[in-house]
């Protein structure tokens, strides 16, 4: 299979969806001929033109409230939010409106709208351009939230978040743009609300999104060296929750962590754990649940410090190690 | 230009030392920015900037009108204000290295700069994210009754946002002691002011607010100056708000990475032949306040200072990680 990377994996699926169905259109902020700050739907606007990829005013409120409208009229928009750090600036539209519409107008409104925002640290642009905010919008019952990692499921997902009924809000890492994949070239979609095995293990259920992935299968090599087995969960979507895969898994290997780059105050990690300690893997639990996160602090700009803000491989391979030494199991073994 | 620069020269009726120390400013935001460039592109810098080169005649015309303890709001593009309002060049120098002693002690960089306490009220990340600020910080100023006044800069693309309409309504419904200053140059990013707006006159927009609105040529310094004068007079004896637009033109990409795609290398060229400095400084020649000699010596001598500040910023301490969550609350 052909290699892409997870950016080209994204215009992709836009240039698809644009051309299986005549209501797709984009909305953003330099997102024509500029090619978007990341330069995702560069090009776009040759095929499609300025009708469909459409440059907008500076104005988040706008553009998210922009797509609610559009959408409940039945068109399927696609807004790009340039940094998911001005999803706040558009929370309104997004949280009051396009979530609740549907609900409160007892089902008599669909809102088939999509925002794609690029989220996360690692770039030096500091604490307005670097949060991760996932958590805001899983809180919110009529929106759904995902956060692909590789380029298939960038892909994959964007594809059944733009065919799906429902406002749904794509976080795409900033580092994981570059990254390659393989990505075939016929159509297919990823399911919302299924969770991917990337490795499977028996010692320890790590459970992680995006890049925090990718971190986190690092670190299971590392750990298989030592003789620690790691099982690598994707979540992929954090609203619907898969939370029988993660229950599973867990019941299986009998320990948990979980690992967000979102700082760890009220991050997805509460929910997950919740998840884990309602369910029958409660009573296989060996050690309790970990989680590995940010620090509670906005993102800083010196390099060093903002390494020191989110978890990197090496904070989850301790965080593996050392409940490996809780929990009684290995002790016996010991 | 020089025809309007001469009347406006007669207007602000400025002591010769004040029209050097201007054109001494401009320079000095010219080479700070010129030597950001390289550091980044020498690995020295990291992250994000956004370069003021072209634009230098609407900081310093404007805040050049404020006392000391008088208070700005800057944006994501906001060396120029910062140096204009008095910064520390080293410790400007600093932050951008990420250092322990700069500004933000390395936590915020080139788009978080802040000096609270010289009346800088902070760069900003979120385009007219510091309106509403600015805003409070007039109503502040009014509620204590220190006479102060706040000078808030924002760029065209910010008029496209809600907090730009909130918070200058509400500021003309107070009649609050601030200066609402929109550097147009030309551009959001790469959406051309006439796409990005419905109106382009920002005469229009705030006799919509009730209140006055100018439009000046932000090339030149002293037209600059002259509208910002009154404007601050006017917030001063608290008559209120004043919007004004200084025309101008960013001549570097919108930030590091940027293709130019969206404009033509003439007219780049075309907004580089009114250079605001080179303007200034012949005007300054023709009457005879400066000799192409002392053009040369300032020169020589502002890109020593801006050398001296990146050696100091190079021999700063890199902030301690052990501290990472120290400050996030008072
Ligand atoms: C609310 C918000 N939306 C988008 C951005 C991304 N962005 C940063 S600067 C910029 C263009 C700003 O244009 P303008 O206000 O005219 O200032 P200029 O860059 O021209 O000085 C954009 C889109 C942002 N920082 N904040
Ligand atoms: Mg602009």
């Amino acid at each position: 299979m052909r290699e892409i990377t997870y950016a080209q994996a994204v215009r992709e699926a836009l240039a698809e969806e644009m051309r299986r169905d005549e209501r797709v259109f984009l909305m953003g902020e330099d997102i024509g001929v500029y090619g978007g700050a990341f330069g995702v739907t560069l090009g776009l606007i040759d095929e499609f033109g300025p009708e469909r990829v459409m440059d907008t005013p500076l104005s988040e409120a706008a553009i998210i409230g922009a797509a609610a409208g559009a959408a409940v009229l039945g068109m399927r928009p696609v807004a790009e939010v340039q940094f998911s750090d001005f999803l706040t600036i558009g929370s309104d539209q997004l949280v009051n409106q396009a979530a609740k519409m549907r609900y409160m107008f007892g089902g008599k409104a669909r809102v088939p709208m999509v925002v794609r925002t690029p989220a996360g640290s690692g770039t030096g642009a500091a604490a307005q351009h670097s949060q991760s905010l996932e958590t805001w919008f899983m809180h919110i019952p009529g929106l759904k939230v995902v956060a692909p990692a590789t380029p298939y499921d960038a892909k994959g997902l964007l594809k059944s978040a733009i065919r799906d009924d429902n406002p749904v809000v794509v976080f795409e890492h900033k580092l994981l743009y570059k990254t390659k994949g393989q990505v075939p070239e016929e159509d297919y979609t990823v399911p919302i609300g299924k969770a991917a095995v990337r490795r499977e293990g028996i010692d320890i259920t790590v459970i992680a999104t995006s890049i925090m992935v990718l971190r986190s299968l690092a670190a299971a090599d590392r750990l298989a060296e030592e003789g620690i087995s790691v099982e690598v969960i994707d979540l992929r979507s954090l609203r619907p929750l898969d939370a029988e895969t993660i229950v599973k898994s867990v019941c299986k290997t009998g320990r948990a962590v979980v690992v967000h780059e979102a700082n760890k105050f009220a991050g997805f990690g509460g929910e997950i754990v919740g998840t884990i300690v309602e369910s029958e893997a409660f009573d296989y639990l060996d050690a309790p649940v970990v989680r590995v996160a940010g620090k509670d602090v906005p993102i800083p700009y010196n390099p060093h410090l903002e390494r020191a803000a989110v978890p990197q491989e090496e904070d989850i391979v301790a965080a593996c190690r050392s409940l490996m030494r809780q929990s009684p199991r290995w002790r016996a073994l010991a | 230009m020089a025809e309007s620069t001469i009347i406006a020269a007669r207007r602000v009726d400025l002591p010769p030392e004040r029209l050097v120390h201007m054109y001494r400013q401009m320079l000095r935001i010219r080479h700070f920015e010129e030597q950001v460039d390289l550091l980044f592109q020498a690995g020295r810098i990291w992250g994000t900037f956004h370069l003021y080169i072209g634009q230098e005649a609407s900081a310093v015309g404007a805040i050049e009108v404020l006392e000391p303890d008088d208070y700005i709001t800057s944006t994501h593009r906001g060396h120029g204000h910062s140096i204009a309002k008095g910064a520390s060049i080293p410790l400007m120098m600093a932050e951008l290295r990420g250092k322990e002693t700069g500004y933000c002690r390395g936590r915020g960089g080139s788009m978080h700069i802040a000096d609270v306490e010289a009346g800088n009220l902070g760069a900003n990340g979120i385009v007219g994210g510091g309106i509403p600020i600015a805003t409070g910080a007039a109503l502040a100023c009014k509620k204590l009754g220190n006479g102060r006044v706040v000078m808030c800069f924002f760029g065209d693309g910010a008029l496209a946002q809600g907090a730009f309409h909130e918070a200058v309504n509400f500021a003309a419904v107070f009649k609050l002691p601030v200066v609402y200053v929109c550097e147009n140059n030309q551009y959001a990013m790469s959406m051309p002011v006439a796409r990005g707006l419905g109106s382009t006159d920002i005469t229009v927009r705030a006799a919509a607010y009730g209140l006055p609105g100018v439009s000046v040529d932000g090339n030149d310094v002293l037209a600059v100056y002259e509208a910002a004068k009154e404007a601050v007079n006017r917030a001063r004896r608290g008559e209120g708000p004043t919007i004004i637009e200084t025309r101008t033109y960013r001549w570097r990409g919108h930030s590091k990475s940027d293709a130019n795609r969206y404009r033509t290398k003439e007219e780049i060229e075309a907004w580089k032949q009114r250079c605001p400095i080179r303007r200034f400084g012949s005007f300054l020649e023709g009457l005879g306040i400066l000799t192409p000699v002392d053009r040369d010596r300032m020169e020589r001598e502002v890109e020593a200072e801006i050398q001296d500040a990146i050696a100091f910023a190079d021999s700063q301490p890199d902030p301690d990680p052990a501290q990472l969550a120290d400050g996030v609350y008072a």
